[in-house]
Formats: structure tokens, sequence, C-alpha cells
């Protein structure tokens, strides 16, 4: 077994190293999700860090990342493993060409070998030498016979393949399942994970966040960025701004060269942080008027203006 | 006894109360969490609290109730070790030395700053600051929202007011803060721990599963039915149609040699009950909208003559879905997929839902119309618009409006109650079939004006 963690700060460490700025609970879920073997389940909005956090994981433990990214049909062809047609087909003619007399009961034997195997996420997590780290995106978007079939790998740790045999696992992937909540997961899947649910960050993490992603971005621009997207956040939006939306317009904010959050500014780059037609309505109306409307006059009106 | 075994006791009667609320905490779940335990300090409280959630609380839902039972579970436990030791906690006393408006500050930035220690202790300062000027009610919720309101939280109310701009979110947690020292302080007083309640009472106010209470809440509403209509007869029984009936009329006064002495009226033509219905279904009052909707159910089941809406932000007309489908978790499926406020995340606008209603319907309204609104009037500081749900009111026949908050928490917060009341003909509290019944009866007792209970 590879070394597991002694500690939940080295879990959070870890990945503040890396580069995911980790709040109590991913880092203590992360933390047991090591310890005791099971995998995470991960849900929240969309752009909160919940891919981000296993490619966290993964650099923080320096395993290496595979990454099975759902989507609605995805079958187990795409997922475990494949057997491929095309090189099989080549070497069958090669060989009726070259050596006719080998016949068929030869050819069958070598074209169902390794040789002619395309390993999908599932199977190449499982057959790793090295224990990595699976990230099963979006797990809402499958259909529950896949997640079944999910369900069985994650619990046995192999996968039998008619043709070659089993394969069972030589290590124990860590594995991140997200979903979006697009449809109730089984009880079953539910069961057997360690459930985390991560949010929009509180004020002072996204703005480590947001300062940690452009460090030259000026800190007191930053403050107000993340205090505008907070509050923002609070409308009745169709899309709330995501981290991710954060620092986009922190990037976009240091492009043009902003000083400061004015009328002009916000108005100019607010499509960076909502996209709906009728969200920039809302916001233009409850947000934008809040604004100082140029920038000599310091922004009012804002939480800790002042301070 | 050994802390360790006390703790798990406890943790045992904490799945049972989640349990008991609906948190599917099986077996492999138990065992996950002490599992779980083993790997984490559990004189660490976040700790102990997350490895405890991630392993049995395993969807938003399970979560929010999580939170809502776990302090409350553990906080009691807390309390019930202290008084059996007889240890009282050493009360806070830093109270004379701030003024409010110093006070008001610092929760402010307590507040901003999500510093939960701060908060606590501001908490008690504050509790102790308005004991002292004899305010406090004795009842928690009350004693709650009246130091809120005092010290101007108003969270997320716009513009420049008191609370302006504070995160809605960190608000409540300050007010959990208050919750819990004001129940310590009683406990300390009373030397015993108040009765445990179930979460259903209050903090989710209303059955959330519709189907406990689908009968009584058709009970209910088939009695209100035979009230409205007879209240219809008493009605046209009393009042004369204005409309005079020029024939008749003139073939009376042939009796008195052509003087029209008595004007002969055109007989009202009696039209069914019209019924509009308008139902809030919010978060901020998504356990009474579940309540609300099988309200509306039970009212399309008895009345032909019925429109229903939804609203968040904008209203939706649903009257198709309820006449389309019979069952109530389809119902609501549908409404949450496709009533147009499908993003239910979302924070009402009163406002705007009148405009919009008084702009495409309420023309169609009439005196024989009945306006029931069906919410909590929570504006989350939006312009309430008062005077266009006036004008809807005055095109309706009678207008009445069912909030699923206690009344005692009515225009606290963002919640303008009485700038809507006086053009109501009857606005009732309404968080249990009990209420629903009250309205029945108050309404069938013809009580027009008579502002509820
Ligand atoms: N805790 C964090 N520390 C540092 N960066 C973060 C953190 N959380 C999110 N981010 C950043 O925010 C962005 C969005 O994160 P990510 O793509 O993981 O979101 P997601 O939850 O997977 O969204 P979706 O539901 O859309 O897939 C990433 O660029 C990531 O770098
Ligand atoms: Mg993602």
């Amino acid at each position: 077994m590879p070394e597991s963690p002694s500690s939940v700060t080295e879990v959070r460490d870890g990945l503040g190293e890396v580069g995911y700025l980790a709040d109590e609970s991913a880092a203590l879920v992360s933390f047991l999700a090591q310890r005791l073997g099971k995998p995470i389940l991960v849900e929240g909005p969309a752009g909160v860090g919940k891919t981000e956090l296993a490619k966290a994981l993964s650099r923080s433990t320096g395993r290496d990342l595979i990454r099975l990214q759902c989507y609605e049909g995805l079958d187990e062809a795409k997922a475990l493993y494949e057997w491929n047609y095309r090189k099989q087909l080549l070497r069958i003619q090669a060989e009726t060409a070259d050596e006719a007399e080998a016949g068929w009961a030869g050819a069958r034997g070598d074209i169902f070998s390794e040789e002619f195997l395309l390993t999908r996420p599932l199977l190449e997590a499982i057959s790793s030498p090295e224990p990595v780290v699976l990230l099963i995106d979006e797990i809402d978007k499958t259909d529950q016979e896949f997640e079944a079939m999910l369900l069985e790998v994650l619990s046995d740790f192999q996968i039998s393949i008619p043709e070659l045999g089993r394969i069972e696992a030589k290590t124990h992937p860590l594995v991140l399942l997200t979903s979006n909540n697009s449809r109730e997961l089984t009880e079953a899947l539910k069961r057997r994970c360690l459930y985390l649910w991560l949010d929009y960050p509180e004020i002072e993490r996204e703005l480590q966040i947001v300062r940690l992603h452009t460090p030259e971005l000026d800190e007191t621009l930053a403050r107000r960025l993340v205090e505008i997207v907070q509050m923002v956040r609070q409308l009745d939006l169709k899309k709330p701004p995501s981290i991710a939306e954060s620092i986009d317009w922190a990037r976009t904010l240091l492009l043009i060269g902003a000083e400061d959050i004015d009328r002009k500014t916000f108005e100019d780059s607010m499509s960076i942080i909502v996209k709906h037609r009728s969200d920039i309505d809302l916001v233009s109306e409850r947000v934008t008027v809040k604004l100082s409307a140029g920038s000599e006059e310091g922004v009012t009106g804002l939480p800790g203006a002042g301070a | 006894m050994n802390e360790r075994s006390g703790t798990a006791a406890s943790l045992l009667s904490f799945f049972e109360e989640l349990r008991s609320e609906g948190v599917a905490v099986g077996t492999s779940e138990i065992l996950d969490c002490f599992e779980a335990l083993d790997e984490v300090v559990w004189t660490d409280p976040r700790d102990f609290r997350e490895a405890v959630a991630a392993t049995v609380a395993k969807s938003q839902e399970d979560r929010r109730i999580f939170e809502l039972l776990f302090d409350r579970h553990f906080f009691r436990a807390a309390e019930a070790e202290a008084l059996e030791q007889g240890i009282s906690e050493q009360r806070f006393d830093g109270g004379n030395r701030l003024d409010l408006d110093q006070l008001r500050e610092a929760v402010r930035q307590a507040i901003t700053a999500g510093n939960d220690g701060e908060m606590r202790d501001l908490a008690r300062l504050a509790i102790s600051a308005f004991g002292r000027r004899g305010e406090r009610s004795g009842v928690i919720g009350v004693d709650v929202q009246r130091i809120r309101r005092n010290l101007g939280l108003q969270g997320g109310r716009g513009d420049g007011a008191g609370g302006a701009d504070l995160d809605r979110a960190a608000v409540r947690e300050f007010e959990q803060h208050l919750r819990r020292e004001l129940e310590r302080a009683t406990i300390e007083r009373t030397g015993k721990l108040p009765p445990s309640r179930p979460l259903a009472e209050l903090d989710r106010a209303l059955p959330t599963s519709p189907a406990q209470d689908l009968a009584t809440v058709h009970r209910a509403v088939a009695q209100l039915k035979r009230r409205i209509a007879t209240l219809g007869h008493e009605v046209r029984g009393r009042q004369r149609s204005p409309v005079v009936d020029i024939r008749r009329t003139m073939r009376a006064s042939l009796e008195t040699g052509g003087v029209p002495l008595r004007l002969k009226h055109r007989p009202r033509r009696p039209r069914r009950p019209e019924i509009y219905v308008l139902c809030d279904v919010s978060t901020s009052v998504s356990s009474a909208s579940v309540f609300f909707l099988s309200v509306l159910h039970a009212l399309h089941d008895s009345f032909r003559k019925l429109r229903s809406f939804v609203f968040i932000e904008r209203i939706s007309e649903v009257t198709d879905v309820f006449e389309h489908e019979r069952d109530f978790r389809k119902i609501a499926e549908r409404i949450s997929s496709e009533g147009g406020v499908a993003d239910v995340s979302g924070y009402t606008d009163y406002g705007r839902v009148w405009l919009e209603f008084g702009d495409e319907i309420a023309e169609d309204l009439g005196p024989r119309s009945t306006v029931i609104v069906l919410g909590d009037a929570r504006t989350n500081g939006r312009e309430p618009h008062a005077a266009e749900f006036g004008r809807i009111a005055e095109h309706a026949g009678r207008t009445f409006w069912l909030n699923p908050e206690p009344k005692l928490y009515w225009n606290y917060g963002d919640s303008v109650m009485s700038a809507y009341e006086p053009y109501c003909d009857g606005a009732f509290e309404c968080w249990t079939t009990k209420h629903l019944e009250n309205f029945v009866n108050v309404i069938a007792s013809g009580a027009r004006g008579a502002s509820a209970n």
C-alpha cells in the first residue's frame, strides 16, 4: 500500500502547495478517502472546484490522473475496454495472405490478446502498476445500468474479460466521482462513497483563490472584485458566477489594466461573470447602480468599501 | 464514564433523530462513520462534525437536515453533561462596555469576516444588552428576530439601510449563535433542558412529506368549497343587482299609472365562483411550498373554475399541470421543471409578480373572483409594489393571504406583510392544516374585512 497521509493538516497543506485551497470539509474528506480507501462523491454548483480537487489530489500525491468524462450513452466499451477491431482485421488479412495454412485457430488466439485491447479509463486505473487518482466526472449523466457496472468495479477492483480472463487491481485508485445533480444517484452507489458538498467559498477563501491565480492583481482591487462577485451571487440568477468566473474576471481586469471597478469598468466586463440575458438585466439593475460613476470618487455602497 | 463511549451513545441517538427526519442512515453508514472517526481527533469539533457528515448525509438535502440537527443534538448533550456536573459557564459580562452603535458595528464586522468565535461572543453581548433593556419575550424565535432587528441586520436588504449587503448565510449563522446562546441562558436559568421538539414543528415549519397531510388538506379544502359556494349565495340574496331592468320596471309602472315607483332590477346572473391562487414556491418557503402545493392540489379537486399560478421571480400559470396530472409527486416535479420558474434556488420578487399578474391576468378578475395568495411576503429587499397589489385586490371580489410563517415573524427582516395586508379581506398565518381549517372557518363566517384571527 502506498503511504497514506497521517493528518488532515498534511492533506490540506499538500493541496495548498499545488495550488488548491481546500476548505475544512474538502481537506477532511480527502484525508478520510485515502485512509479508508473509499471513493468520494463530490456535489455542488458548477465551477466550485470539483474537478480541480481531483487534479490537485493527483498533483499532491504524485499519482497519475485518469479521467473518465461521463456523458449520456456512455457504455462499457468506452469506459472499460474495447477490442481494436480494425487492428484485428488487419492482422487477419495479413495472416491469411501470408500464411494461409495457419488458418483461423491460430489467428483467433492471437487477435484476442492484450496487444489488441484498447484500455479505457476504468481498466487503465485498475490495472495501473502505480496507484492513480481516478476521476469519474459528471456521473449523473450516465444511466443506472452504467452506475451498477461502476459499482461492481469499485467494490471488487477487478474486471473480467471473457477472452482474456480476470484482471485484478494491483493497486487501489483514489476515486472521485462528481455529480451536478441532474438526477438522483442510486442508494447503493452513495452508500459506498464519502460525501462532499462543495459550495461557493466564503469571501476570504475566494480572495485567496483569486490572488493565487492572479498574483499580479492589486490586492484592494481583488478584494473589491470578490465582494462584487459575492454580492452578485446573492441575486436570483439563472447561473450565478462561479470561482472560475471570478478568476476569469480577475484576469480580464489585469489585461485591461483596470485600477478600480467603477460603473464603466463593470459594465464593460460584467459579461464575464454573468452570461444570461435576464441575469445581465438583473445585475445591471441591482449592482451597477451601487458602483460609483467615475473612478475618482471611489466605490460607494459596497460592503467594506472604506475599510 | 468513558468519554468515547458516551459520545458513541450520543451519536447513535443522533442517528435515530436523523432517521426520524427522513435521512436514510443505515448500518453501513454507521459502521463507516465509526471507522472514519477512528481516523480523526474526536476532540476537534470541526473534524468530528465533518467526519460524521461525510459518512451519513449523502445529498444536499440530507446535509441541510444534518446541519439543523447536529448542533441542537450535541449542544443539548453538552449542556446536559454540564448540568449534571453543576458547571455553569462564566457569563460574559462585557455588556456595559459597549454602546449599541459600537455593538452593531462589531457585529457587522464579525459577520462580514465570518469570524465564528467573535460572533458567538457578540451574540452573548447582544443578548445581555437587550435583556437589560427588558426586551426579552422569553420565546427564543421572537427574541432572535427582535435582537436581529435591533442590530439592524436585514441580510440582503438593498440600498443603504442598516443591514445592507451582509451575506444572508452569514447573518443566518449569527442568528444560530443567538439562538444557541438564548437556549443556553434559558437552560442555566431554569436548570433544566427544554423539551426537545421535532424539527418539523418550526425549523421546517410544515410537513415536507406531502402524503402524510394530504388527506387533511383535502378535507379542509372540501369544506372551503362548501363555504365559498354558500358565501356566494348570501351575497346574491342580500344585494340587488345594480342593473335596472327597463322592461320589467315599465311593466310594473303600469299599476301606478305609468309612474315608475318601483325599480325592477335585472336578476344577477349566477356565476360560478372563480378562484385565482398565487403560490410562492421559492426556497424561503420551500418546506411550505409542498404544503401549499398540496393545498392547490386539493383546491383543483374541488373547484372547476380555478386558475393557479406559481411564482418566484416571475409568475407562471400552472392550471394545466393540475388539470392533466393527478399524482402529487408528478405535479411537484412538473411544476419545478416547467413552471417557468424552474430555478427553484431563487429569491422571490413579489413586486415584479404583481406587475406581471396585473398586466396579464388582472383584467379577467371580477366581483365573483377570489384571489388567494400563498406566500411569506419576504421581498428580499426588492420593491414590494403594494399599490399594484392593491389594484389587483380591487379588481377581485375578495382577496386572502395565507402566510406560512408564524404571525410573530411577519414584518421582521425582509417580510413586508404590512404593506399588503390592508388590501386583503383577510391575512392568515397558515403553516399547519389546523391553520388551514381556521382560515376556512373565518371566511365561512363571512368575516369580510375582519382582518384575520
Ligand atoms: N479551492 C480552490 N483552489 C484553487 N482554485 C480553485 C479552487 N476551487 C476552484 N478553483 C478554480 O476554479 C475553476 C473551476 O473549477 P472546476 O472546473 O474544478 O469546477 P467544477 O466544480 O468541476 O465545475 P463544473 O461543475 O462546471 O465541472 C478552476 O479553474 C480551478 O482552478
Ligand atoms: Mg467539473
